[in-house]
């Protein structure tokens, strides 16, 4: 005698299951596919024809120091955006939890950014620090200081991770604020009434309770710092100068879509396939484990 | 792969919405550009009077982003059978182009075929040899060909105690003039709008000096570059010097300099010809055209510039009385009365000794001095193997490579011979994978 209900259609789970499947296969699994397959070939632009070159394309990148260098470029840039975001965005919501009066109008004024196209959004930020005609950068030489991104290479990669941070910040504090009211007021109350200050109940109670929001916060912002900041560098620097902003994604753009080289831009697909899954992998097992649910 | 063919849907859906608003009875011809603004428009009215002029063909002409995206789209259309019938290519792209030979029509069988037969001896040669094999046979239409010449802000000039008639004919002279207008106190001497085209393609030309081997491409694939010879290495050296002293200022890969100059911020503008119609509209300063400066030690020089802009590729795979009408249109497009309008609209050279005679006799040049510089320039002399121009696969991307090692020279960070070296050496590996997709 069982308790649970039995559904005895073998069928029915199949079919409940099937339009999730059928969209990973189609969004997924054949763009993964052929990305494999085409990883072998060098082709023409055209699609004319098609040259067998086994692993040929991987050892010409891993040949190329360049590709190389872009890795670098990524772990930086990524690791910047991921810090500089969802830094800044704790330290707003917890601001924003503390206020009392007028808390909706900062909550909706914080959340507007996200509404912005990375495409426009590197725009934005290269209108006020472009170097002939941008505001910023005209403060910053009446202060004495010459900016200029177009050729300083440091620059030009604080300049992409500002304006890749700055948009999802937005995001992450949505999150961030939520998982804060999800915390017991008690808990924090009793701390306070135990002479706790400010920054020890925040560092003994509300960090490691909000570490759930946290995680999920980090490998959301990991995948986009890897793949949705294409807009705000081809806007911004094109990857310049010297390839200094040049991450895998966008190279994989460049390759493919500016150089006409489909395979070594496939290959490169296949590579920051593996690289992500590996990432997420170790997110997984790793720091998943520090996590307090 | 799969993202291009969604792609080239969406294309092919847009043409046919577009295509409804056109006559039925009239063939159809599909035209794919990378103009805006006044070029846009110069070039609808181009299309407007053709269709007016006869009732058989009617072109459609679509702006379909810029140089580069327009190039993108026409491969992803040919890959999903959607191909417009003419698609203009920037002169970067006639290697690509060339080596697609079940994707093109050359121009000059299509002109064969319909009983209207080129007479390439009609063209300029050093505009028409670019698109032209090494067997003589024109495969695109040039329709917008420019090259680089010198703006100079007169005022600017005199504001630093300079003659406005001061001998600029070489770059050893224009350093004597940065001495001065650095001097002055001129925070912009001297800046330039696509330097890797201006300072290295035109320079090695300017001075016979190999930008690659085989001809610069022209007689095989496998071509290697060459630029990193003494005549640039020099060149590249000398304004490596010129902006660590501030007297060379870079603004930007494309002609993000030409706001500056525009503006009246510099004295000397490396440009385009073609600059010439924004440099008018805009300057509230008194400016003067003069040709590209060359090293008066380099004995070769100065011999002819060479061209940058874009050409008409006629696509395969359409029907033979399609393939009448494109040459219909391309013909109308090279009549003297259409290319002289043209030339004296936008600063774009004619394509054509004709039109090149009709504009002189409307009294053209004397009205606007300096609007001939960029024709003599490149009809001086004859074109040697080193001056007909460029013939390299991937070449968008080795100005990338070659932008990029120029930025470190600028900066300060490399000395021109290691960037070179090293610009070299990145671009051969991309001649080489090009030469292996197109075997």
């Amino acid at each position: 005698m069982h308790k649970h209900v039995v559904f005895n259609n073998r069928v029915l789970p199949y079919l409940l299951l099937a339009p999730q499947i059928l969209v990973t296969l189609v969004f997924f699994f054949w763009p993964a596919g052929q990305a494999i397959y085409q990883s072998a070939y060098i082709p023409d632009p055209f699609g004319l024809s098609s040259q067998f070159v086994g692993f040929g394309n991987f050892e010409f990148l891993l040949r190329d120091r360049y590709y190389l260098a872009s890795f670098k470029t990524t772990v930086v840039f990524s690791t910047l955006v991921t810090v500089v975001s969802m830094g800044a965005a704790l330290w707003l919501a917890v601001m924003a939890d503390r206020v009392i009066k007028g808390s909706s109008a900062y909550k909706t004024l914080l959340v507007w950014p996200y509404a912005v196209a990375p495409a426009v959004a590197g725009v934005l930020w290269l209108f006020m620090f472009n170097p002939n005609v941008g505001l910023v950068a005209w403060y910053l030489k009446a202060m004495g200081y010459n900016w200029n991104h177009v050729l300083n290479g440091d620059e030009a990669m604080g300049l992409v991770v500002v304006a890749s941070a700055w948009r999802q910040i937005s995001y992450n504090f949505l999150f961030f604020l939520a998982g804060l009211q999800a915390i017991p007021r008690s808990v924090i109350e009793a701390a306070a009434i135990d002479g706790a200050s400010f920054a020890r109940r925040f560092w003994t109670i509300v960090f490691p309770l909000l570490s759930p929001t946290t995680f999920f916060l980090l490998v959301v912002n990991v995948v986009y710092a890897f793949f949705e900041t294409f807009g705000v560098i081809h806007t911004i620097t094109g990857g310049g100068p010297q390839q200094a902003t040049t991450i895998l994604v966008y190279k994989v753009f460049s390759d493919g879509f500016v150089g006409q080289d489909l395979g070594s831009s496939a290959a490169q697909s296949v590579i920051l396939l593996f690289v992500v899954g590996l990432l997420t992998v170790v997110q997984f097992r790793y720091i998943e484990r520090k996590v307090h649910y | 792969m799969a993202y291009r063919k969604t792609l080239a849907g969406l294309v092919a859906a847009t043409m046919l919405a577009g295509s409804t608003t056109a006559s039925f009875a009239a063939t159809e011809i599909q035209w794919w550009h990378a103009f805006t603004g006044r070029l846009a428009d110069l070039l609808n009215e181009q299309v407007e009077k053709f269709n007016a002029s006869q009732s058989d063909y009617v072109v459609v002409a679509s702006h379909k982003g810029n140089y580069s995206e327009a190039l993108n789209a026409g491969i992803a259309a040919f890959r999903a059978g959607e191909q417009p019938h003419i698609l203009q290519v920037f002169e970067v792209g006639t290697a690509t182009m060339m080596a697609a030979k079940g994707a093109i029509k050359p121009v000059y069988e299509l002109m064969a075929e319909a009983g209207k037969p080129m007479d390439q001896s009609a063209y300029l040669a050093s505009v028409a040899g670019y698109y032209t094999t090494t067997a003589g046979e024109m495969l695109s239409f040039p329709y917008n060909s420019s090259t680089p010449v010198l703006y100079v802000n007169s005022d600017a000039l005199q504001a630093a105690g300079i003659a406005p008639d001061v001998d600029l004919t070489t770059w050893e002279k224009v350093g004597e003039v940065l001495d001065t207008l650095k001097a002055a106190g001129a925070a912009c001497p001297l800046t330039t709008a696509w330097q890797s085209w201006v300072h290295l393609e035109t320079l090695s030309a300017y001075h016979d000096a190999p930008f690659a081997t085989k001809e610069n491409g022209f007689a095989g694939t496998d071509t290697e570059l060459t630029f990193n010879g003494p005549v640039q290495v020099a060149h590249i050296e000398a304004m490596g010097q010129w902006a660590k002293d501030g007297k060379f200022i870079y603004a930007g890969r494309r002609n993000e300099s030409g706001a500056r100059f525009r503006a009246g911020e510099c004295a000397l503008f490396t440009e385009s010809s073609a600059g010439y119609a924004g440099v008018k509209a805009e300057a509230q300063f008194a400016f003067e055209i003069r040709p590209l400066p060359y090293w008066a030690s380099v004995e070769a020089a100065p011999l002819n510039t060479i061209i940058g802009g874009a050409s008409l590729w006629v696509m395969a795979g359409h029907k033979a009385e399609e393939y009448a009408g494109v040459a219909e249109f391309l013909n109308f497009l090279s009549s003297a009365e259409i290319q002289a309008k043209w030339h004296q609209d936008t600063g774009y050279l004619p394509i054509t000794y004709a039109a090149f005679d009709t504009t002189k006799a409307s009294g053209f040049y004397e009205a606007n001095p300096g609007t001939d510089i960029a024709v003599i320039q490149m009809t001086g002399k004859a074109p040697t193997a080193n001056s007909k121009g460029l013939r390299l696969g991937s070449f968008d991307q080795i100005r990338g490579i070659i932008d990029e090692e120029l930025e470190a020279v600028w900066a300060g960070d490399k000395s021109a011979k290691d960037a070179l070296d090293t610009a070299v050496e990145r671009g051969n590996q991309l001649l080489r994978r090009f030469e292996q997709a197109n075997r």
